[in-house]
């Protein structure tokens, strides 16, 4: 039977993956990586169970909410360089396209499509993962699905729900 | 129990895309796609998405892992930074919750049933919190580690034999705790960490009113049970998660309770 430190380890390349695509940033992602395994391996003594790779997403969400929430605290200045501020340029020609798409979404909408369609997870994972009804996380795929068609499509993004 | 010829719904065509259909369920949905091209059209342009999503980072995960992210590394170098990492850590975590949160609470107000002094009690809780939102590099006053100095102190503070509850048993660590400005003098505030990086505080305050029952109020993204026992009031809060703040606030609850049996 694998440790505790195997399974985390396993799971470091899916979680840097995840990461690149949540913050579309390298460095960040990293330091995003290595601050949920400093985290998770502080925590060993209270993981009772389950599946390691949810819990490791579940650290990860929380500290990238924690990050964004402390960027938009700055001053405007430093937003100028903030990767999550609502892209509001046009699609572009490249590679880039979809990773600006992704840009456009609400923080709780890119988590889910991210989930699901890069890493894998079923619904009822991405459920565990952010805490909320399977039917939360079915309604936040298809808004982010539609926010991204119409971007694609040379829509105006749609305006961020403010919470 | 679904038939072919039954409508389709978004949902289902979102789940089509994800694989989450039961097998009989996906050959009608493909069947139904077949006759209906303006919704195949939408279908086609998720898949798109997907494998854009994918081309684009699905091979960082096959890259080599830099030496900053190996286990080993991690637990040498967290054996020599001790509890920096954490502290800050742990006041991001909790500003982001409490920005969040606080706002909620002061949209709905406080509750009208509130005895005396209970209401600038609860106030006073959010204002601390707002407070300490911009408290970034000190989470803490006092680490859990000092609970016995901080249970002396904040005991002295609030002239009441405080106990600091052991949430352990519940998959909660004790982060520290700190003192704060209350209504009616000082007010005792102690921050829990779960395994997932969620937080939990409880906030102490000394009250007119002797007992209350529990109570519970929920905002957007926080709520909170208070109480008073024995003189002392109790707001604790955490991620509105009603069974998971319950559980949380009775254990404390047991714990601070005075008039029941005490262990010692």
């Amino acid at each position: 039977m694998a440790t505790f430190g195997q399974n985390v380890e396993a799971t470091i390349p899916a979680l840097r993956r995840y990461a690149r695509a949540l913050t579309r940033d390298s460095d960040i992602a990293d330091d995003l990586v290595q601050d949920t395994l400093v985290r998770a391996l502080r925590s060993e003594h209270l993981f009772h169970g389950g599946e390691i790779r949810s819990w490791l997403y579940t650290i990860l969400i929380n500290l990238n909410r924690n990050r964004l929430r402390s960027l938009s605290r700055r001053p405007m200045i430093s937003s100028l360089e903030d990767n999550d501020a609502p892209d509001l340029a046009g699609p572009e020609g490249g590679g880039r396209d979809i990773e600006r798409a992704l840009a456009t979404l609400v923080e709780d909408q890119r988590n889910a499509l991210l989930l699901v369609v890069l890493e894998g997870l079923s619904y009822r994972e991405v459920a565990e993962v952010q805490g909320v009804p399977i039917g939360t996380v079915m309604s936040r795929l298809a808004r982010a699905r539609a926010q991204i068609k119409n971007f694609l499509d040379g829509g105006r993004p749609a305006l961020r729900r403010v919470k | 129990m679904t038939t072919s010829d039954s409508p389709v719904t978004e949902e289902e065509l979102h789940a089509y895309v994800d694989g989450e259909l039961p097998a009989d369920r996906q050959e009608a949905v493909a069947a139904w796609l077949a006759a209906h091209p303006e919704h195949a059209a939408l279908v086609a342009g998720w898949r798109a998405q997907a494998d854009r999503i994918r081309a684009r980072y699905g091979a960082v995960a096959g890259e080599p892992v830099p030496e900053r992210l190996k286990l080993d590394r991690l637990l040498r170098q967290d054996r020599s930074s001790g509890r920096r990492w954490l502290g800050y850590a742990a006041a991001a975590s909790v500003a982001a919750f409490l920005i969040g949160g606080g706002a909620g609470w002061a949209a709905r107000g406080v509750t009208a049933a509130a005895p005396s002094n209970f209401d600038a009690i609860t106030a006073d809780a959010l204002e601390a919190y707002k407070l300490y939102v911009v408290e970034v590099r000190h989470p803490v006053e006092v680490p859990g580690s000092e609970r016995t100095h901080m249970t002396q102190w904040l005991s002295k503070r609030l002239d009441s034999e405080l106990r600091i509850p052991d949430l352990q048993s519940i998959g909660l660590k004790l982060v520290g705790g700190r003192l704060l400005p209350g209504p009616t003098g000082a007010a005792a505030f102690y921050m829990y960490e779960g395994p997932s990086g969620e937080r939990f505080t409880i906030y102490c305050a000394k009250a007119a009113t002797p007992e209350t029952a529990l109570r519970f109020k929920e905002g957007q993204r926080f709520a909170a049970f208070y109480w008073v026992n024995d003189k002392v009031a109790y707001a604790v809060s955490g991620p509105a998660d009603h069974d998971r703040l319950e559980q949380v606030a009775k254990t404390v609850y047991e714990q601070v309770d005075k008039s029941g049996a005490r262990k010692s």
